[in-house]
């Protein structure tokens, strides 16, 4: 295989793994919290999808914004109402609590939908250039991955929620005392990374064929990239992904698809010890 | 005298486990050395987790490599329990070299280190089919005897290793070792500053989370008879072991134990009755256990809870006097 068809495999692999990772990275960095939800969070927005435009023959882009809004509420909700209660608590409790969370949406999921891996099928054919090949529905899906990239980042730059959620993750005493309601931050910070892993789970679903199993995969790819990227900054994230996206497909033609996840893991496990702020990241949270 | 109550509780439940297969049948029996697997595990993890308050997430990949550890040793005609003791002293080796290397983490980093080690091993695990089988998994040879024999003896040998565990962690919880964790687990810099070698000191909480957890894990897969990966190194497993500390109450001596005890005989209530739903109502007493019982139920006030529920009772008594 042509190199440049690698590399350009990793970058498309790699917009979508950024999606993935946005939203996680957004949680750890501002709440400090191991969100073991996000991984089901990208499932069920890939189900919900599904379903949507199974029912309702719609666009599968037009149905991702009404499941991204769903998402946002669900997550909303989980973090207003249970995990704001032990925000402050240390790891242990909070990525338990998390995972507890986890453990009942995963068993709602599979036993309402079942674990049959489901695809959004839109037959948009091939793109060819040259020696390069890109089916269309990738392509749709990493314009996608990446508009919403873009999105995040300009309302966390521009908006007053953004920059109050900065604010928060700076300093979360003296965000208070500048009037900020830091539980109501705190809650559309989820929210906001519900809706970046439902987003990613619709688009995934129109790329690959998704199922309830697949969600310790993907909360392993959101570790992982977030160890490369460093926390809580969007353009960290996206370098992460494509990093591991870039990683995966060299890794995966050069020593065999089944050890590209295993690679992502040592490099995770090496830059946690020499460099655990990240290529590109700040000074993260201990 | 509380020390005593102690011993004594754990002496007693020892033996009501121990006289399963004299009195019970085979159902009871596998419940019996379920609960001793775990509880073993569960007295593992308190050593990092309880006394020395790392988020360690690493107890599969432990059991797991015990698990092939102990299979490959004996597929290569190693006698059974010089296997199991392999399995053991590899289990060790690694997690004193693993821990060089990730205690130097704190917090997050280490919980996501941690659990990644338990990814990274089920990984290794499934690729290197040449030693392991890969996913297919491995058949380990059976025990000798009929199955009433083989229940027997599984249940004493891992009833033997939560004895050794349990001494294990009351002569640290005494020892300048434990003190020194708990020095760690509530400071570590300052820990560092007074002379306790803390390095040296995680290390060795690491290796004594993993030791035991490596045996239980060459003994499970002689007497499961087939392991594969996913079954060994699951992240289930790992979140499972501290969540019973949790329960029963992390740090101390009889919490793990209690709690695994509750943990499992809840589990199998729910397994029984409603199947399709365990791992919801799982996930719902980790949360009802996380909301409601942050200290694990050995450090409730009971004589506090039991005066402030009667006088709850006595009040609403009252007022439901006065209004007929």
């Amino acid at each position: 295989m042509d190199i440049l068809q690698i590399l350009l495999n990793g970058i498309v692999l790699g917009s979508l793994y950024a999606c993935i990772a946005i939203g996680f990275s957004l949680v750890w960095g501002v709440l400090n919290i191991i969100n073991m939800l996000h991984g089901s969070f990208i499932i069920l927005g890939g189900y919900l999808t599904f379903f949507a435009w199974q029912y309702s023959g719609m666009n599968p882009v037009v149905i991702l914004p009404i499941i991204a809004i769903i998402l946002f509420g669900l997550g909303y909700g989980l973090q207003y109402f249970f995990i704001n209660k032990v925000v402050m608590a240390p790891v242990l409790t909070t990525l338990t609590l998390t995972f507890g969370l986890d453990m009942i949406l995963y068993n709602l999921m599979t036993v309402l939908f079942t674990a049959t891996p489901r695809r959004v099928t839109l037959d948009l054919g091939t793109l060819s250039v040259g020696d390069l090949y890109l089916p269309i529905d990738r392509l749709l899906g990493m314009g996608l991955a990446l508009l919403l990239t873009a999105i995040l980042f300009l309302v966390m730059r521009a908006s007053k929620i953004g920059r109050a959620i900065v604010a928060v993750r700076m300093d979360r005493q003296a965000a208070t005392l500048m009037g900020i309601r830091v539980n109501h931050v705190y809650a559309i910070t989820f929210g906001i990374g519900a809706l970046m892993a439902g987003a990613a789970g619709a688009i995934f679903s129109m790329v690959f064929p998704i199922t309830t199993n697949l969600t310790g995969t993907f909360l392993g790819k959101a570790f992982v990239i977030c160890v490369i990227g460093g926390l809580g900054s969007v353009p960290g994230a996206l370098i992460g992904g494509i990093a591991l996206g870039m990683i995966e497909s060299i890794a995966g033609y050069t020593i065999g698809p089944q050890n590209a996840t295993t690679v992502g893991f040592v490099l995770m496990l090496i830059l946690l010890v020499v460099r655990p702020t990240g290529i590109a990241g700040v000074k993260g949270y201990e | 005298m509380k020390q005593l109550l102690c011993f004594g509780a754990f002496a007693l439940w020892v033996a009501m486990i121990a006289a399963t297969p004299l009195l019970a049948d085979n159902y009871t029996i596998r419940i019996a050395i379920s609960v001793s697997m775990f509880s073993v595990m569960a007295v593992s993890w308190n050593f990092i987790g309880g006394f020395t308050g790392y988020p360690s997430f690493s107890t599969a990949a432990f059991f797991g490599i015990g698990c092939y550890a102990g299979a490959i040793a004996q597929r290569n005609g190693v006698p059974l329990v010089l296997a199991w003791m392999f399995a053991t002293i590899l289990v060790a080796v690694f997690a004193a070299l693993l821990g060089a290397i990730i205690l130097r983490l704190k917090g997050h980093y280490f919980a996501i280190g941690s659990i990644a080690i338990v990814e990274l091993t089920r990984l290794i695990t499934s690729s290197w089919g040449s030693l392991t089988g890969g996913g297919d998994g491995l058949n380990v040879p059976l025990l000798q005897g009929n199955p009433q024999e083989v229940a027997g003896l599984v249940l004493y040998v891992m009833l033997g290793i939560l004895v050794l565990a349990f001494v294990t962690s009351v002569y640290v919880d005494r020892s300048r070792l434990g003190f020194g964790l708990k020095c760690i687990s509530q400071n570590e810099d300052a820990a560092n500053m007074v002379g306790v070698n803390t390095t040296a000191f995680k290390i060795v909480a690491y290796t004594l989370s993993a030791v035991f957890c490596g045996a239980v894990g060459a003994v499970y897969a002689s007497w499961v008879g087939y392991i594969d990966p996913t079954d060994s190194f699951s992240i289930l497993l790992t979140l499972k072991v501290p969540v019973m500390v949790l329960l029963g109450g992390a740090g101390t001596l009889l919490g793990p134990i209690l709690g695994t005890g509750v943990f499992i005989l809840l589990e199998e209530i729910f397994w029984a009755n409603f199947l399709e739903w365990n791992r919801a109502i799982l996930g719902g007493i980790i949360v009802f256990l996380i909301f409601f019982l942050p200290n694990g139920l050995l450090k409730i006030q009971y004589l506090q809870l039991y005066a402030a529920v009667s006088r709850k009772l006595s009040i609403g008594s009252s007022k439901s006097g006065a209004g007929s």
